[in-house]
């Protein structure tokens, strides 16, 4: 509930109705303190404009690139940032937290 | 996400009716749940925790890790009287995550001096309350201290399937409204709904404070599950 967020899954519907490739990047597990909730999403189109956060800014740049890829392929991706995790990602999370994220193409 | 899916769930969302997603995430196999097929899902215990808390997260259930996207309605609350608490009360609704919006047909207190950043409405409630469509995501206080306003507010409010009812007024004031109610068509359920003295007993004094005591309340009446609610109460 308290979901306050502008209506980016209305732009994501807007958007793909329009012609537009589409993904959508979720939370959907957290350790430690991660700046957002699971559940929080982000929206990604072909041009590279994206509505939404996954984090408080940190690792929204991989996501995007990463949904650039998703909206290629069509096939979904679990994306995991954290700051232990150097060897996967070179972005991490300052807060010191992990999150895990869903990305997957709007078809 | 299917065009489709997400679609139906815009459509979902638009009419303040909850939803869930289930995300398979090793196969990207994803289904959406409406409010009406809740209580049939195999995964209606997984549902009732998640909506209850307004939380989003993974469930493992016979060895598949499936991801639970919950969509529930903003959270509304319906104050009736443009009143001093009401000034407290709102900004403090709000920062909690309420869309805040009050009632009252009395202009001088309806004023948008009094209440800059709120949606007033200088009606009656048998015209401000229906378009509002009070559903089981809204909490609706009556604070004017007047039968004129307040009861056919409140009479309104029972007829809707809202999360909490509180009015405002010491256990003899609200002796005497049962009784007004009563005699209007209330009955013992509906009169029973209500929470009387409004808030949790914190020894509030000041405007602010109550206004604390009445989001605590509130507060518990949409997370707490039944039995704890009864509990606390």
């Amino acid at each position: 509930m308290l979901n306050r967020d502008e209506d980016i899954l209305k732009a994501a519907e807007d958007w793909k109705k329009g012609g537009h490739g589409v993904a959508l990047a979720t939370v959907v597990e957290t350790w430690g303190s991660a700046p957002r909730p699971a559940g929080s999403s982000l929206v990604i189109n072909d041009d590279g404009t994206f509505l939404g956060s996954v984090s408080g800014g940190c690792v929204e740049g991989a996501v995007v690139t990463e949904a650039m890829d998703v909206i290629e392929s069509g096939q979904p991706k679990m994306l995991e940032f954290g700051v232990a995790d150097e060897t996967a990602w070179n972005v991490g999370l300052s807060c010191g937290g992990t999150i895990r994220v869903f990305v997957e193409k709007v078809a | 996400m299917k065009l489709e899916t997400l679609t139906e769930l815009n459509a979902e969302r638009a009419a303040r009716r909850p939803a869930i997603v289930v995300t398979d995430v090793a196969s990207g196999e994803q289904r959406l749940v409406k409010l009406k097929d809740f209580a049939a899902d195999p995964l209606r215990d997984e549902f009732d925790k998640a909506l209850r808390m307004g939380k989003s997260g993974m469930v493992e259930v016979s060895g598949k890790k499936l991801f639970l996207n919950v969509y529930a309605p903003t959270a509304r609350l319906v104050v009736i009287g443009a009143v001093h608490i009401s000034q407290a009360l709102a900004p403090i609704a709000q920062a909690l995550g309420y869309d805040v919006t009050i009632v009252d047909p009395r202009t001088a207190f309806a004023s948008p001096e009094r209440f800059p950043d709120v949606p007033l409405i200088a009606e009656w409630p048998d015209v401000a309350l229906p378009p509002l469509n009070i559903d089981p995501y809204t909490a609706f206080v009556a604070l004017t201290h007047d039968p004129k306003i307040d009861d056919p507010a409140l009479l309104h409010a029972f007829q809707c399937d809202c999360f909490y009812i509180g009015a405002l007024g010491s256990r003899k004031t609200h002796g005497k409204r049962g009784e007004r109610l009563r005699a209007q068509g209330a009955k013992d359920a509906d009169i029973a709904r209500i929470h009387a003295p409004i808030g949790l007993a914190i020894g509030a004094v000041s405007p602010s404070e109550i206004a604390v005591s009445i989001m605590a309340e509130i507060t518990a009446a949409l997370r707490l599950p039944r039995a704890e609610k009864e509990a606390a109460a």
